[in-house]
């Protein structure tokens, strides 16, 4: 096991840090004034960014694929979210299917 | 608080606690395993407290359980949060407070808080939604993770409840509205193509950083059309 020195150390360089990126966008954006077409753009790259999430998160898992089950999921909750269903619906969806796969020996 | 209640229709506070419940217990299953892993009980709590950002906590506790060292498992851990810089620069200016109420509202910036965020139509809202969802957010979290250590090894493998597809799932279904516009929808998905093939041989987190690329296909699109 690790000196806990050095895990308290590792877990202070990660809060701390963590709070200063989340402090920087914020702090530059009322620093400067943007234009509307950049302010359009940088809400753009957050949808790009979260996007990159959703496929990243359904579908990998470590460098490898995350299995069927939970991508199959992900993918039911995305064409309830496209025929525009309650978000409950979608959210409790993804997760039935992804549990209902797993239980019939889907990995 | 009352005027969030105000504020926010109760759809969104009702989609705002479901996505809390699915945090809390993800939550659940980030304290049981660090300490199933043999890290010690303070680390997910103290760590769930002062982090508030799931997946670089995931992150940090794997590299420190397999003997690897502590501060490049932080390190680690701040390159799949370096996302949060980007989302600090969509975000609407001082959504996140002022004077020191900014230094609360800092910490409450996540994936979950920022969607919910953008989703909403007006700035009033947009703020309530921050703030709601954030206030919650943490206490689902690092209340999962204190619970999750306590009681460690009762809990089974909540990937059995498919809980691992409801995260992915709450972004995309708050980001539908976002993409029935064509070009970022093209550039969406230009990004998540981008991060997949990225994903096998760069470490975590960077794929998701290197999707921003896709960025450049919205500026030349602009640019065809003034």
């Amino acid at each position: 096991m690790t000196d806990t020195t050095l895990i308290v150390a590792g877990m202070a360089t990660l809060a701390a840090g963590t709070y200063a990126i989340r402090f920087a966008g914020p702090a530059l954006r009322t620093r400067m004034a943007f234009p509307p077409r950049a302010e359009k753009l940088l809400e753009a790259a957050a949808v790009i960014l979260l996007a990159a999430l959703v496929a990243t998160t359904a579908l990998t898992e470590g460098h490898g694929f995350a299995g069927p089950a939970r991508s199959l999921g992900v993918l039911v909750g995305g064409v309830l979210a496209w025929r525009k269903a309650p978000f409950l619906v979608i959210v409790l969806a993804a997760a039935a299917t992804t549990a209902l796969l797993r239980l019939l020996g889907v990995p | 608080m009352s005027s969030i209640r105000r504020t926010l229709e109760g759809s969104v506070r009702r989609d705002i606690a479901l996505t809390c419940l699915a945090v809390l217990f993800i939550g659940l299953s980030y304290g049981a395993i660090a300490v199933a892993s043999g890290l010690p009980l303070w680390l997910p709590m103290v760590q769930s407290v002062f982090v508030v950002a799931g997946a670089s906590e995931f992150l940090f506790i794997g590299i420190v359980a397999a003997g690897g060292n502590p501060i490049a498992a932080a390190l680690a851990g701040l390159l799949v949060n370096a996302r949060h810089l980007a989302y600090g620069l969509a975000l609407p200016p001082d959504i996140t407070g002022r004077g020191w109420r900014r230094l609360v509202g800092t910490h409450l910036m996540n994936d979950e808080t920022v969607v919910f965020a953008l989703a909403q139509p007006d700035y009033p809202r947009k703020r309530a939604a921050y703030w709601l969802c954030g206030l919650s957010l943490f206490a689902a979290w690092s209340g999962g993770a204190t619970l999750g250590a306590l009681i460690g090894s009762a809990v089974h493998d909540t990937n059995a409840f498919g809980l691992d597809a409801m995260f992915p799932a709450v972004i995309l279904a708050l980001i539908v509205p976002s993409l029935r516009d064509r070009p970022t929808l093209r550039a969406a998905a230009a990004g998540a193509v981008i991060a997949l093939a990225a994903a096998p041989f760069l470490p975590a987190g960077l794929p998701v950083l290197l999707a921003l690329a896709a960025v450049l296909l919205l500026i030349r699109q602009r640019k065809k059309r003034p």
